[in-house]
């Protein structure tokens, strides 16, 4: 059952909204009487279906930040290629940006398919231990603009994390879009059977940003979902001629680090800019094995580090419960 | 066509026009702001609707985040940033108790607002309205170019950075301008190149061409690059004028031209 269903009008608020059979939009809509009727507001039976496709999947992972371009798909890519470095470690990537999938192009995996099976959706592997799933890889081209609204979001989504064949993973690492909306409800919700391990915020330095980013650690507390730790990104420039560091984004009020001292939350790393990301990014390479002497480099190594740690010891609470 | 009557609060509003960009972060609120100012310095009237209803940048922007919205009988009065009353500015983030309060709210519910902000807000006499959006293609984008149907729309702004993981977002939504009859109004190349304060190299932090790239591609007119500057960035931060305080920087001439070839384009239309 899908959250909108496909005889609703436009503005259907989903049938599992709070709105559902009430909103004037669903004047005439053949679904209004049982949506009123609020059967359709009992928890989604997706959940529990997600509950049990994730038994197979060790550890969950969100990467969210209120603001955008701030490098979260950068992090994501990062991590993923890092914790695959382990060739025994299964990684696994979904990218829930439906209307801005950058996933695929910074894994070098653009125009790649996804394929059906009998046991679901294939992902499209980067490496032999690393999958990745996008809608990116759904669209036929390009300039493929998905111009959706929130409802047909989360039926997408829903699908990703009950329909994707992931297999035995070690890691699966979701990378959200900005913000503290549907995607992100959908995803906690779907997966609040399954239980996700925590999330990491990303922010850049300066106030503008860090203001969006204390909305999402609320966001966060609401939903009780754990943070795993900030990382600060773009901190600070290093000219490659006279090594001198500018603060391009500027930690007017102290940057990530003294947000996560008053919050009480671990800060995690802080990641100079540097102009071989952003390349790498762009053709979709590695990074962290291409520049692997970069004062970057040791910085998502240092957060995959932390990353594993939170994780193995998440594990063993949950071994002692 | 005389929609006046039904424009309500609208109808003194000379011009409207979004910025756009399917990618997050790549300097949208920092555009529509510096146009914004760059405007009133040409002698314009100006205001700014923020529908960036998860994540106000706007208010602290303009050093206007302690301001409230008061309520009058045409509507809410807008937050003015001056005296003279030439920068009218309306943002969820006035409507919040605390500014860490986050907006967990779904489609539906963020169309209702966008559509009050259209609708509600008493502008009064406008030059430029100036629409600042959130990243993306979605709930937001459709409620306000549905609500402003009834007025008429100059075209939008798309902002991008240099990289092709970010042109390659904007190139969707041109896809979505396309769609719906919005006419692009131009592309901007944020973050183009940061030059060192102390050796004056200039690095391609975020590579370099990409929106002008763009532009050829989609047939779209180019409008110009803004360099990466943390004069700029520090006057965002602390919600200082810097088209008042930077005269002489590159940067200040870049936004200028924006500018002037925004009030070329919107006037001759």
């Amino acid at each position: 059952m899908a959250d909108v269903p496909s005889n609703a009008p436009e503005h259907c608020p989903g049938t599992s909204s709070a709105q559902a059979g009430k909103s004037s939009s669903c004047q005439g809509c053949p679904n209004q009487a049982i949506c009123a009727s609020g059967a359709t507001k009992a928890p989604d039976p997706a959940i529990e279906e997600i509950r049990v496709k994730m038994a197979s999947v060790k550890h969950k992972v969100l990467v969210l930040s209120g603001k955008g371009g701030v490098g979260k798909s950068t992090i994501s890519t990062q991590l993923a290629h890092g914790l695959a470095g382990d060739s025994t470690t299964e990684v696994a990537l979904l990218d829930v940006d439906i209307c801005g999938p950058s996933i695929p192009k910074m894994m070098g995996v653009e125009g790649e398919q996804v394929h059906q099976s009998g046991s679901g959706w294939s992902p499209v592997y980067v490496e032999d231990n690393l999958a990745v799933m996008s809608v990116g890889f759904l669209l036929s081209s390009p300039d493929d603009a998905i111009i959706w609204r929130g409802p047909k979001k989360n039926g997408m989504i829903k699908q990703f994390l009950r329909d994707v064949d992931w297999g035995q993973v070690d890691y699966l690492i979701v990378d959200t879009p900005p913000g503290t909306s549907d995607e992100h409800l959908s995803v906690v919700q779907y997966l609040c059977g399954a239980g996700v391990d925590g999330a990491i915020i990303v922010t850049t330095p300066q106030e503008v940003s860090l203001q969006d980013v204390r909305k999402v650690i609320r966001f966060c507390e609401k939903v009780g979902l754990p943070v795993i730790g900030v990382v600060e990104n773009m901190s600070g420039f290093l000219c490659p001629k006279c090594k001198t560091m500018t603060q391009i984004f500027p930690p007017t009020t102290g940057g990530a680090e003294k947000m996560c001292l008053d919050m009480g939350l671990s800060f995690l790393e802080r990641v100079p800019l540097d102009p071989r990301i952003g390349k790498s990014c762009d053709e979709g390479r590695a990074f962290l094995m291409d520049v692997a002497d970069s004062p970057a480099a040791a910085a998502y190594r240092n957060i995959v580090r932390r990353v594993t740690e939170y994780c193995a010891s998440r594990r063993h609470q949950g071994d002692a419960d | 066509m005389d929609h006046s009557g039904e424009k309500g609060n609208l109808s003194q509003v000379q011009h409207v026009v979004l910025v756009l960009s399917g990618k997050g972060g790549v300097g949208k609120s920092t555009l529509t702001t510096e146009l914004a100012l760059a405007l009133r310095h040409a002698g314009k009237t100006v205001g700014i609707l923020d529908v960036d209803l998860c994540g106000p940048s706007i208010p602290r922007m303009l050093g206007a985040d302690q301001q409230v919205v008061h309520q009058c009988d045409a509507g809410w009065v807008p937050v003015y940033t001056d005296t003279q009353k030439s920068l009218a500015l309306m943002s969820i983030g006035f409507l919040l108790e605390s500014p860490d309060e986050a907006v967990v709210w779904r489609g539906p519910k963020k169309t209702a607002l966008i559509g009050q902000f259209v609708s509600d807000v008493a502008w009064g006499e406008l030059d430029f309205l100036l629409v600042d959006t959130p990243p993306g293609t979605s709930d937001e984008h459709l409620a306000v170019v549905e609500n402003l149907r009834k007025h008429k729309v100059d075209g939008a702004i798309l902002v991008t950075t240099p990289q092709a993981v970010s042109t390659g977002d904007v190139r969707r939504e041109i896809t979505f301008c396309k769609k719906i009859g919005l006419r692009i109004l131009g592309i901007v190349e944020n973050m183009s190149g940061f030059v060192c304060p102390h050796c004056s190299e200039c690095s391609n932090i975020f590579s370099k061409g990409g929106g002008e790239e763009l532009a050829k591609l989609t047939g779209s007119p180019f409008l110009g690059c803004v360099p990466l500057d943390p004069q700029l960035t520090a006057s965002i931060e602390e919600g200082k004028d810097f088209m008042q305080a930077f005269p002489e920087s590159s940067t200040f001439s870049s936004i200028n031209r924006i500018a002037q070839a925004v009030m070329a384009s919107t006037e001759a239309a």
